[in-house]
């Protein structure tokens, strides 16, 4: 199969990650939006590997792999925080830094 | 010795520090340290003077490197003095009538509570002078010229409870301060045109110098003098400055520090060689100013006034002689130091009248003293003759000498300064003579209750020691051109030139003058009564009394157009340069303002913004090939 199909593949998902990240307001569901865009990239990488036969884009995909470990820690905990404070989590819903 | 004149400016100034901060404690003995310092600063330079005459005449100028004062890059300036026959004269003049003045002030001011501040501030001011005189470069000639007329402006208003003593001071100042500028841009120029301050960097850069450079230096430099010695336009403080105690008079506004303007115009002299505009200028202004002083003296009652205008026409004369050039310069400061003697003797004779008087100035309320105060009287008597030019007194052999070489000359310029000169002369007569009647001769016209009386011996001995100099120094020095030939090695050598009239007939008609002013004012003011009160008059005598409304000029010339100025300055300063800034402040916080509502904390919409953001960079990136 020819892996330019992974690239499509890829755009389309990251299409939909950035779509729930934008228009929806609860915060868990963005946060899989995120993920979803994360992975997105991930397997773009992997597929530009495959493309160009060499192995950089598949360690650049365990990186990414970490980094996103790492986030879903800080931005659950992030997300739990928020919902102690406010009894919400609605991403509108704190503005406080508004100008 | 020589290497120990800097004691000369040490010993006042450190004298001046100590009364100053010993505090009331220095009372009972302040004021005779005051005259030990003043005298131990006489004693060295007499020593100084004596070890100067043994050497031969080449070697009279002798440097005294100080410190090192400004080392920077290309302005390289050492403190020293220059002690040559030009600055020594001075220094003998300034000492000795100082120390005269310093004597004659333990008497005069014995009920002054501040006696002691008032001995402080003449050391500081006789530290200062004798720092002008011995400077080396223009520069430490500056700091002495600022500290003469710190300690003028501090001993004007010295009795500066009456507010318009305190005023006089302030006019005194801020007439001094123009010059100053005068003194600080020809030094600017100096530097620029010239490469350096000192007086030999500049005196051995002046030939090479275009003429135009040398014109704007000396026009400088002749502000500076204008103001330090009450010249033409800048004369109107010297009038007010006899608000100060009447030694002050003497010592500052008579004898030493308001003929600084003409030592720097000598001390100039190669300037002013390659500048013939500027020096016709100074000659000219001196000319001017001679006539002014002598037409407001002829109508002031005021004897302290009168002695002032007085004062301003002899610097007049000086000047003349100064901007004639090497024919000038020794006629100058002979003139100078012989001015020096009879008009402090005369200064310190009017305080004398006013210490018997109970400070009466007004000469129509004397009359008749010369019963009362003979010895005030006869030495009064001799400077008066000295000022007059009579034979054989000493402004006689200064001031004929002046009005000689004031007729040499091409063209139309010998017949108006010596013309001029010549008028002056005879002015002077009048206005001598009318003061000198009017005080002591006549009748009595004084207040009630006044019992004139001669002044303690304190008073009376420096009076007498500066008669005797007003009688013969002329005589002495001018025997034999004495004078002369100990500053040529500062002012060069003069070509003999012969003025357009012969010189008997400028002596005969300069005596003729002299004689009719004196005589003409005999019969007003000697043989007539005196009103009390001064009589209606003429216009131009109301304008004589008024200084020649000098004040006024300066209000609707200078005050009221430069109030008019800066009202529009800071109106224009207020409207446009803040005005400028404003806007551009308002402007970059309405800005701010409208950006602000992009920031409204929204998560979602940062997102969107960043979306947007990278779709397009990712697009200009594609599109731009790269």
């Amino acid at each position: 199969m020819d892996p330019i199909n992974f690239v499509i593949l890829a755009s389309i998902l990251f299409a939909i990650g950035s779509a729930a990240v934008l228009l929806r307001r609860n915060a868990i569901i963005a946060f899989m939006g995120v993920e979803l865009m994360l992975n997105a990239a991930n397997l773009a990488l992997v597929a530009f590997s495959r493309i160009h036969g060499e192995i950089d884009g598949q360690i650049m995909a365990f990186f990414v792999l970490v980094v996103a470990a790492a986030e879903v820690v800080v931005g659950l905990a992030i997300i739990i925080a928020v919902f102690r404070a406010r009894q919400t989590i609605s991403l509108d819903e704190p503005a406080e830094l508004k100008g | 010795m020589l290497d120990l004149t800097w004691l000369l400016i040490a010993v006042p100034l450190a004298s001046s520090f100590v009364l100053l901060l010993a505090g009331k404690r220095a009372n009972p003995w302040g004021h005779w340290l005051g005259v030990a310092a003043s005298g131990t600063a006489f004693v060295v330079g007499l020593l100084a003077f004596i070890q100067m005459l043994g050497l031969d005449e080449h070697d009279r100028s002798h440097a005294v490197h100080l410190f090192s004062w400004i080392p920077g890059g290309e302005l390289n300036l050492d403190a020293g003095l220059l002690v040559d026959p030009l600055s020594m004269t001075f220094v003998l003049l300034v000492t000795f009538v100082g120390t005269l003045i310093h004597l004659y002030s333990v008497a005069y001011m014995e009920h002054d509570p501040d006696r002691r501040r008032f001995f402080a501030y003449l050391n500081l001011f006789v530290a200062a002078m004798l720092l002008l005189v011995l400077a080396d470069s223009y520069l430490l000639l500056f700091v002495g010229w600022e500290g003469v007329g710190l300690a003028s402006y501090l001993l004007i208003g010295f009795w500066n409870h009456k507010p318009e003593y305190a005023t006089a001071a302030n006019k005194a100042f801020v007439v001094n301060r123009i010059g100053d500028i005068g003194l600080i841009l020809a030094m600017g120029l100096m530097f620029a045109y010239l490469g350096g301050l000192d007086f030999q960097t500049v005196f051995a850069a002046a030939p090479e110098a275009t003429t135009a450079q040398l014109t704007a230096i000396g026009l400088m430099l002749l502000v500076a003098a204008c103001g330090k010695s009450a010249q033409f336009p800048l004369q109107s403080w010297l009038g007010d400055a006899m608000a100060g105690p009447t030694p002050v008079s003497a010592l500052i506004h008579a004898a030493t520090m308001v003929t600084a303007g003409v030592y720097l115009i000598v001390r100039s002299a190669p300037v002013f060689e390659g500048a013939p505009a500027a020096q016709t200028t100074v000659a000219a202004i001196g000319a001017f100013t001679l006539i002014l002083g002598a037409v407001i003296g002829m109508a002031k009652d005021d004897i302290k006034k009168a002695l002032a205008a007085s004062t301003m026409s002899q610097i007049g004369y000086m000047m003349l002689a100064a901007g004639l050039g090497p024919i000038g310069y020794a006629f100058a400061i002979f003139h100078l130091v012989t001015h020096g003697f009879f008009k402090a003797g005369m200064f310190l004779g009017a305080g004398s009248v006013m210490h018997g008087m109970s400070d009466q100035v007004d000469m129509r309320r004397f009359g008749a003293l010369r019963t009362a105060m003979v010895t005030t009287w006869v030495t009064f008597g001799l400077g008066w003759l000295a000022i007059l030019g009579v034979p054989p007194f000493s402004g006689f052999w200064s001031k004929d000498k002046i009005i000689e070489a004031a007729f040499v000359g091409e063209g139309a310029q010998p017949w108006i300064l010596g013309g001029a000169a010549l008028i002056g002369a005879g002015l002077t007569a009048f206005y001598m003579s009318r003061l000198f009647f009017m005080t002591f001769h006549g009748k009595a016209r004084w207040t009630d209750g006044q019992h004139p009386h001669e002044s303690p011996a304190l008073m009376t001995v420096p009076m007498i020691i500066l008669a005797v100099g007003s009688a013969f120094l002329g005589l002495f020095l001018a025997m034999g051109d004495r004078f002369s030939t100990w500053l040529e090695p500062v002012t060069g050598h003069a070509e003999h030139h012969e003025p357009v009239l012969p010189v008997p007939v400028i002596m005969v008609a300069t005596l003729l003058l002299v004689a009719v002013g004196a005589w003409i004012a005999w019969r007003k003011y000697g043989a007539a009564d005196v009103p009390e009160t001064a009589p209606a008059a003429s216009l131009a005598t109301i304008a004589a009394r008024n200084d020649m409304f000098q004040d006024s000029v300066n209000r609707g010339v200078f005050e009221r157009p430069g109030t008019h100025l800066t009202r529009t300055l800071v109106y224009a300063d207020a409207a446009i340069v803040d005005g400028a800034v404003d806007k551009t402040a308002h402007g970059f916080a309405r800005t701010g303002e409208s950006v602000r509502k992009t920031q409204n904390g929204q998560v979602r919409s940062y997102a969107l913004t960043m979306l947007v953001g990278l779709v397009i960079v990712i697009l200009v990136v594609v599109q731009g090939g790269l």
